[in-house]
């Protein structure tokens, strides 16, 4: 269960942020900020790598003592975020991987929405019932 | 919904879409008839369908390369325009892709889907552009959402066939 999900434009500003209110969000926020270097970075090197398998899923951008941050980039640039707390150990990478699957396609349904202009904040109900169920429940 | 390449003999008909498409090409021109005088008319018509075209290409595009690996260069996603984007929308290919390697390709359609209803020849070639318009927005909007962003012109010298310019702009 994610702690906090992100969804970023190509611009690298955020379209959609929203964390447990448990703990303060503007941890969150920051974390996420600094995620997108190294975002930026996995995007940049793997041209000068393998040009074979340029995967869309991240992997585990960096783990910190609190929790860890995954990221996936869509072929338009679009960056998710997934944090997890580190002590759920529970969560495999197939999982997050599954999660992320679930939010492109929640975001391709947003994208298509003839109501939603590209680069506007995102507030369909149906992109936030996704990733409710995500979330870890907050008591 | 499930991708469009997916759906086989059972889908609804291409020729819905093409009806679809003369209809909002005459509603555009007759709602604007009712206004402005004849030049700016056929200025703002045409960037209203060019627009249409440009947020239907975005959305497409997020659609189709839900599952691709990411593009390798400039080329690679021509490629991509020709072949999967163009037959997945028009049921063919692109048939001729040239480049001059510094950000210009012409693609060439010999039978393009939306024009084959007016003629096959040189009867209502002023009008084709109308209808291309919105094609030209549709290029626009998916090379938009790929990170490039272009200039994408039409032309047409002798029905169905024509010819789209790309132009990519380099920051």
């Amino acid at each position: 269960m994610a702690v906090c999900i992100a969804v970023i434009a190509k611009e690298n500003y955020p379209l959609y942020i929203r964390s447990v209110p448990t703990q303060g969000e503007l941890k969150f926020h920051y974390t996420v900020h600094t995620s997108l270097d190294v975002v930026e970075e996995k995007i940049s090197g793997v041209g000068k790598a393998l040009a074979d398998q340029r995967e869309l899923y991240l992997g585990l951008l960096y783990p910190t003592e609190d929790y860890k941050v995954y990221g996936y980039v869509t072929n338009s640039k679009v960056k998710f975020v997934i944090v997890v707390d580190s002590s759920n150990t529970s969560l495999r990478d197939n999982e997050i991987r599954s999660m992320f699957r679930k939010l492109h396609n929640s975001f391709t349904d947003v994208m298509c929405n003839p109501f939603y202009n590209p680069g506007d904040p995102i507030q369909s109900k149906a992109f936030d019932s996704i990733v409710s169920t995500m979330m870890v429940q907050a008591f | 919904m499930k991708p469009l390449s997916s759906i086989t003999a059972d889908m609804a008909d291409d020729v819905l879409f093409e009806f679809l498409h003369m209809e909002i090409v005459a509603h555009v021109y007759k709602e604007h008839a009712t206004r402005e005088d004849i030049d700016k008319e056929r200025v703002t018509c045409v960037s209203t369908l060019e627009l249409m075209g440009f947020r239907v290409g975005q959305g497409l595009i997020e659609r189709f390369t839900k599952d691709c690996p990411t593009f390798k260069d400039d080329l690679d996603v021509m490629k991509f325009l020709c072949k999967d984007f163009w037959s997945t929308i028009f049921r063919k290919q692109i048939d001729n892709l040239r480049t001059n390697h510094q950000g210009t390709y012409v693609l060439q359609d010999n039978k393009f889907a939306l024009l084959t209803q007016l003629s096959s020849g040189k009867q209502y070639l002023e009008e084709a552009p109308k209808y291309l318009a919105f094609s030209c927005g549709l290029i626009r909007g998916a090379l938009s959402n790929l990170g490039l962003e272009s200039v994408v012109t039409a032309e047409v010298s002798l029905m169905p066939s024509c010819k789209f310019q790309v132009v990519i702009q380099k920051l």
